[in-house]
C-alpha cells in the first residue's frame, strides 16, 4: 500500500470516530466548556502554521519565492469576499505567471 | 429534510467548487483520482483533507499528515455532543453523524435547543454530493496536468488555506491561537522535519485559552 493510500484510510477511520463520539457514545452528556474551548482553537492555530509552511517553507528552509505572488493576491481576494475556488484559482495563476516571468 | 437540501442547494456550488481545488492539489501529494475520491466520501472535512495533502506532498510522512488532520477534525467530537440526543438507532446514528461538517451543524440550529435534525441531514447529504462531485472532476483535471508547479499549485495551496483561516479568525482567542501558531511553525521550519512545525504549532491554543475575553 503506498503511503497516501494508508493517510487516506487512517485519516477516514479517525474522522468517522470523531464524527460518531458524540452520537453514538455520550448521548445526554456533554463536555466542560473549557475543554470545548480549547478545541476551537485548534483549527485556527493549525491553519495558520499551514500559511506559513505553504507560503516560506521549502523541506527545512524558508524560501520566499513565486509562491508569495499567490499569498498576496490570495489575500486580497479573501478581503474582497472572493469565494473559495477564485481564492485558490488567483492564487495559483498569480504563482505561475510569477514564474513564468522571473 | 426537503428544507435542509434547498438550503444546502445554495451552498452545493461552493462545495463542488472547494471539492475540486482538493481533487487538484492532491495530485502534489501524489493521490491518484480513486484515493482522492476515497477520502472525500470517506472523511468529508475540508480542511483536514487539505491539511493532510499539504503534509505528505511537503515530505512530512504518514504520521504527520494523520495527525495534523484529525487534530483539525478533532472539533467534530465536541460538535457531535452537542447534537446527540437527537439520533436514534445504533447504526443509523452511526451513519448519519458522519454527515457533520460545520456548515450541516450550523444551518442546522446545532448548540441550540432549536436544532433540526431534518434539516442537518438534507444540508448534510447534499453537501456531501457536491463534494465528492467535485472531487471526481478536480481530481481527473489534475492526473492530467504534467507539472504541478507550472500552474502554480504550490501558491494556490497557500491561498487556499489563507480562505480557511479567515472563516476562522471570529474573536480574540482565536486570533491569538492563529498568530501563536504561524509564529511556532516559521520558527521550527529550519529544524524540525516537515510536518512536526504544523502539529508543534498546537501548542498555541494554550495561548488563545489563557487569555479572556
Amino acid at each position: 500500500m503506498t503511503e497516501a493510500w494508508a493517510a487516506v484510510l487512517a485519516v477516514g477511520a479517525g474522522t468517522a470516530v470523531l464524527k460518531a463520539v458524540g452520537p453514538v457514545a455520550v448521548s445526554g452528556r456533554s463536555l466542560p466548556d473549557r475543554a470545548t474551548a480549547l478545541l476551537e482553537l485548534l483549527a485556527p492555530a493549525i491553519l495558520a502554521a499551514l500559511v506559513v509552511v505553504e507560503s516560506f517553507g521549502s523541506g527545512r528552509s524558508l524560501v520566499p519565492d513565486a509562491r508569495l505572488a499567490g499569498v498576496g493576491v490570495g489575500i486580497v481576494a479573501v478581503a474582497l469576499r472572493a469565494p473559495f475556488w477564485l481564492v485558490v484559482v488567483v492564487g495559483g495563476a498569480a504563482t505561475a505567471l510569477v514564474r513564468l516571468l522571473s | 429534510m426537503r428544507r435542509g437540501a434547498r438550503i444546502g442547494a445554495s451552498l452545493f456550488p461552493a462545495a463542488a467548487a472547494l471539492g475540486a481545488s482538493f481533487g487538484v492539489l492532491a495530485r502534489t501529494a501524489h493521490l491518484d483520482a480513486a484515493a482522492a475520491i476515497v477520502m472525500s466520501a470517506t472523511t468529508f472535512a475540508g480542511s483536514a483533507q487539505v491539511a493532510a495533502v499539504s503534509v505528505l506532498g511537503a515530505g512530512g510522512g504518514i504520521a504527520a499528515a494523520v495527525i495534523a488532520a484529525l487534530l483539525l477534525n478533532a472539533r467534530y467530537a465536541p460538535i457531535g455532543i452537542s447534537i446527540a440526543q437527537s439520533f436514534r438507532g445504533s447504526v443509523l446514528k452511526l451513519a448519519q453523524s458522519q454527515l457533520v461538517v460545520d456548515e450541516s451543524w450550523a444551518l442546522a440550529g446545532g448548540g441550540t435547543p432549536r436544532f433540526d435534525k431534518r434539516v442537518f441531514l438534507g444540508v448534510g447529504m447534499v453537501l456531501w454530493v457536491g463534494w465528492v462531485g467535485g472531487t471526481a472532476v478536480g481530481a481527473l483535471l489534475g492526473q492530467a496536468i504534467g507539472d504541478p508547479s507550472a500552474f502554480g499549485l504550490d501558491g494556490a495551496f497557500a491561498a487556499l488555506f489563507i480562505a480557511l483561516l479567515a472563516t476562522q479568525m471570529r474573536g480574540g482567542r482565536r486570533i491569538v491561537a492563529a498568530t501563536g501558531g504561524a509564529a511556532i511553525a516559521a520558527l521550527l521550519i529550519p529544524f524540525t522535519a516537515p510536518g512536526v512545525p504544523i502539529i508543534a504549532a498546537t501548542v498555541a491554543v494554550l495561548a488563545g485559552w489563557s487569555r479572556t475575553g
